[in-house]
């Protein structure tokens, strides 16, 4: 259910930006980081996105999703490591638990493609 | 003319809300008021917890709730009686608080009352596991409650709630006898993620582990006060 925050949220940055741009544009592509470690689940998050963008300045644009995966970092082994969402998220070599987060805490918006839109007075100049 | 455009965002999704939270934080900080939020799954004990906490401490500190319940106001009816302001705010369809929401919360204490005179709001959150752990709402610090009914695994099944807790509540001790549960092992597998936390096992029912609770609320309620009194002194 909180996709549809998710991307109410999404959708209304990307119109901040949209209408914040000094030529009509057209967007095409909007592209997303989306951490392991977060409640959000890409799947969910692409069927909202399709369905809240009919009708609307994104109509047609399609998202894509990067996902990072969890990743942290032990002060005692003074390594990086990969815990197992679900199971194991301690230091596999010392039990130090997980304390300082590197990475799939990421939820953000990284780029978006656009193109201009072409306005029909434009091919009148001399 | 298709030329395609690049344009680097970089923009976290939840700015907007996270705006938002900074905002509420601020009235927060200035009114010299400590917001807690609590989070727990469906039925986990808040409004219980609320109840025994406002009975014993509001002798002692100026107390509001905002009570986020998606459609009814059973919740914040209950916690009526206790005498203090209760703002009910019906999250609809959204499965959470957002920091939107709490903010009309916050604006409709500030008109109803002297906002300065308050010293604790405590925020009831809807009853889920998932979301409420991403949306800050402007709290100066995340409560999240377990029930020993819904078994050893939740902290690993729902970790950004618990890893983001700052003090978690094991609640509804007083079953423990009737249940093959074990309370050392929700406790491990909290640390597994959440080496910080304060980790308190309560009854609501029988009042176990209910001083350290209130011990641990009037703490937090200092740190703020003396927070307000050196952002006063500027
Ligand atoms: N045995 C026992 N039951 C409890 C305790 N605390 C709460 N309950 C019971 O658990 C049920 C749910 O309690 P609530 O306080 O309404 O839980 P909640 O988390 O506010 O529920 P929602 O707001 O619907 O998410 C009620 O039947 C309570 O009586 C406790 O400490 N011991
Ligand atoms: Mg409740
Ligand atoms: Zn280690």
């Amino acid at each position: 259910m909180h996709e549809t925050d998710m991307t109410k949220a999404l959708i209304l940055t990307v119109k901040e930006w949209w209408e914040a741009q000094p030529e009509p544009i057209a967007i095409s592509q909007v592209h997303l980081v989306v951490g392991q470690f977060t409640c959000v689940e890409p799947v969910s998050l692409q069927f909202t996105f399709e369905v809240q963008t009919r009708n609307t300045f994104l109509e047609g644009a399609t998202l894509v999703i990067r996902e990072t995966p969890l990743i942290a970092f032990c002060h005692t082994c003074q390594t990086e490591y990969s815990p197992v969402i679900g199971l194991q998220y301690a230091c596999p070599d010392c039990r130090s638990p997980l304390d300082d987060i590197r990475s799939g805490r990421e939820l953000k918006i990284d780029r978006i493609e656009y193109a201009p839109v072409s306005v029909s007075v434009s091919n009148t100049t001399c | 003319m298709h030329q395609t455009f690049d344009a680097a965002l970089e923009i976290n999704l939840l700015h907007a809300n996270q705006a938002g939270a900074d905002h509420n934080r601020a009235h927060f900080d200035t009114w010299g008021i400590s917001c807690l939020n609590l989070m727990s799954s469906p039925g986990a004990g808040k409004t219980q917890l609320l109840e025994r906490t406002l009975a014993v401490l509001q002798s002692e500190f100026s107390i509001a709730v905002i009570e986020g319940d998606m459609t009814t106001e059973l919740d914040a009816d209950r916690l009526r009686q206790y005498g203090v302001p209760v703002i009910a705010i019906n999250t609809g369809r959204s499965c959470h608080l957002d920091s939107k929401m709490v903010a009309g919360g916050i604006h409709r204490l500030a008109h109803d009352y002297n906002p300065t005179e308050f010293d604790l709001v405590l925020v009831e959150n809807v009853g889920n596991l998932v979301c409420p752990a991403e949306f800050e709402v402007g709290e100066h610090a995340k409560v999240a409650l377990l029930s020993i009914t819904e078994g050893e695994d939740k902290p690993l099944k729902y970790p950004v709630m618990f890893q983001q807790a700052d003090c978690l509540l094991i609640t509804k001790m007083d079953l423990a006898p009737h249940l093959e549960v074990e309370i050392d092992r929700i406790v491990s597998n909290v640390r597994q993620m959440n080496p910080h936390c304060a980790i308190i096992p309560v009854s609501a029912k029988t009042g176990e582990g209910l001083e350290a609770w209130y011990a641990w609320v009037r703490d937090r309620i200092q740190q703020t006060q003396q927070l307000q009194r050196s952002l006063a002194a500027v």
